[in-house]
């Protein structure tokens, strides 16, 4: 299977965000980025469109729902939100979304910093395999994969996608 | 009985109980303290609580009063969403003629998950972890003279956060660091840690007699001890000490080594000047120095709940991970 070109996705990525900020006519969108993936495409995004203010950085060790099976993971980094994120329109962004789990938990984290005026969900590729019903709406590549293939999202600099 | 350090980890050297910071890697205390540091960030947020314990039952079990600690202890289980249930033992069963395990066992037949412990003996903690059923985690909230290792790391968490890191930092206790856990603990975290230099300064009847064996020089004047210090920490003077003759009187105690401005002159100008608490104004520490620039005091109680979430979640997650391991 061979893998898109990552500039072409975020050229991609760069055009529907425009039209989804059209469309909705959202004027200063909080960029969010969940770690630690999801930042690397916030950055990007966030430079394309020339975003004034810092972008949001979710850590979602706190909120994981398979704590229970896992564990807490060793590194955890803490997130980085604004002040206040109370009526803004918050852009949420990760690298790949699968099962759906780590956005349910990064709504939940986001849900305790304030009331957001709403969220639409930025994926880098969805490689399918959902458990919730969750789904991007903008998403730069739809991938199917292969029964225990992991595709990874490496960086910042360069970033490159790699299947193992 | 198994060395401590053993008893709180588990195969693959996670934490599962924390009851002493001896013996403990540099990577693991980091690790608490990194973790402790992204707990101030949800602290800081409109709502305090991540759902990291939800469904969790957490006991603090003190058979020794101590309103403080057992409050932030408290409070950390709460913002982390598990139950909490206070048990003063000190008043309670114990004094009927319950013993010790016949206690946790009850306890245990609720469906606890974790007990936070403080008790007047050395051990105890130790010897209830290694008691109490798999999967249940023990954290220590002081036992005896031997350990308090949750004040230990938050004194960890003020120094890093305030001077960058405790690598090189040299840092001076002062008071009774006989009959001390928290100094005990401290000393093994700073020189851990990579601290420059971990002095004591006190009488000679409150210094134990093999305090350069734990990693410690002893002074026995403020004006040599002080000199140069990045980190003053002041102890508590516990007033019982008065009556078995360690210690002369309160005043003359405060005329020795009681931390005033002209004193605090001797270490570094941006040292800073920490204290355990509940501190006693005017006998350890003056109040111009309590409340002045350089006292990070009431830092540390807010960094206490932060460090307490952090070592509670790590056993938690440690006693998990080793329990679908088997």
């Amino acid at each position: 299977m061979s893998l898109p070109d990552i500039d072409q996705l975020l050229d991609s990525l760069e055009q529907q965000l425009r039209e989804h900020l059209n469309h909705h006519q959202i004027e200063q969108p909080l960029l969010v980025g969940i770690r630690t993936g999801g930042v690397w495409i916030a950055e990007q995004l966030q430079q394309r469109l020339q975003l004034e203010g810092e972008l949001g950085i979710l850590d979602i060790s706190f909120y994981r729902d398979d704590f229970t099976r896992h564990g807490l993971h060793p590194q955890v980094k803490g997130s980085e939100l604004p002040d206040s994120i109370e009526d803004r329109s918050i852009i949420l962004i990760d690298d790949v979304i699968k099962s759906g789990r780590t956005i349910r938990a990064a709504m939940n984290e986001l849900f305790d910093y304030g009331r957001p005026a709403r969220i639409s969900l930025l994926t880098l590729l969805d490689v399918g395999q959902r458990e919730l019903p969750i789904q991007p709406d903008i998403c730069g590549h739809r991938l199917s994969l292969n029964d225990g293939q992991i595709v990874k999202l490496s960086g910042p600099q360069p970033l490159t996608l790699s299947l193992s | 009985m198994t060395h401590p350090s053993q008893v709180q980890l588990t195969a693959d050297g996670r934490l599962k109980h924390f009851l002493t910071t001896e013996g403990l890697s540099r990577e693991l205390l980091t690790e608490i303290l990194d973790t402790a540091d992204s707990f101030i960030s949800t602290q800081e947020r409109a709502v305090k609580k991540v759902p990291l314990l939800r469904g969790k039952t957490v006991v603090n079990l003190f058979f020794e009063n101590s309103t403080r600690t057992r409050s932030t202890f408290e409070l950390a289980a709460k913002r982390l969403s598990a139950d909490i249930l206070n048990l003063d033992i000190a008043r309670s069963a114990t004094s009927k003629g319950e013993t010790l395990m016949d206690t946790l066992w009850n306890l245990e037949a609720m469906y606890s998950d974790m007990f936070v412990v403080r008790h007047a003996d050395s051990g105890a903690a130790h010897f209830i972890a290694e008691q109490v059923t798999p999967g249940v985690a023990i954290i220590n909230a002081g036992d005896g003279r031997h350990a308090h290792p949750t004040q230990a790391m938050l004194d960890m968490l003020t120094i890093r956060r305030h001077k960058q890191q405790i690598e090189g930092q040299v840092v001076a206790i002062v008071g009774d660091i006989l009959h001390s856990r928290v100094a005990r603990s401290q000393i093994h975290a700073l020189n851990t840690l990579g601290a420059a230099e971990v002095r004591v300064i006190g009488p000679a009847t409150l210094l134990p007699r093999d305090i350069e064996a734990l990693g410690a020089k002893a002074y026995y004047r403020m004006e040599d001890g002080l000199k140069d210090c990045d980190v003053v920490i002041m102890l508590r003077l516990q007033k019982e000490r008065m009556q078995n003759a360690l210690l002369p009187s309160e005043s003359e105690f405060f005329k020795l080594y009681g931390l005033t401005e002209q004193k605090l002159a001797l270490a570094k100008p941006d040292a800073i000047v920490m204290h355990p608490g509940p501190i006693n104004r005017g006998v350890e520490i003056e109040s111009a120095v309590a409340d002045g620039e350089q006292s990070v005091i009431l830092n540390q109680v807010s960094y206490g709940i932060a460090v307490r979430m952090a070592v509670m979640a790590m056993a938690m997650s440690g006693q998990q991970t080793e329990e679908n391991a088997q």
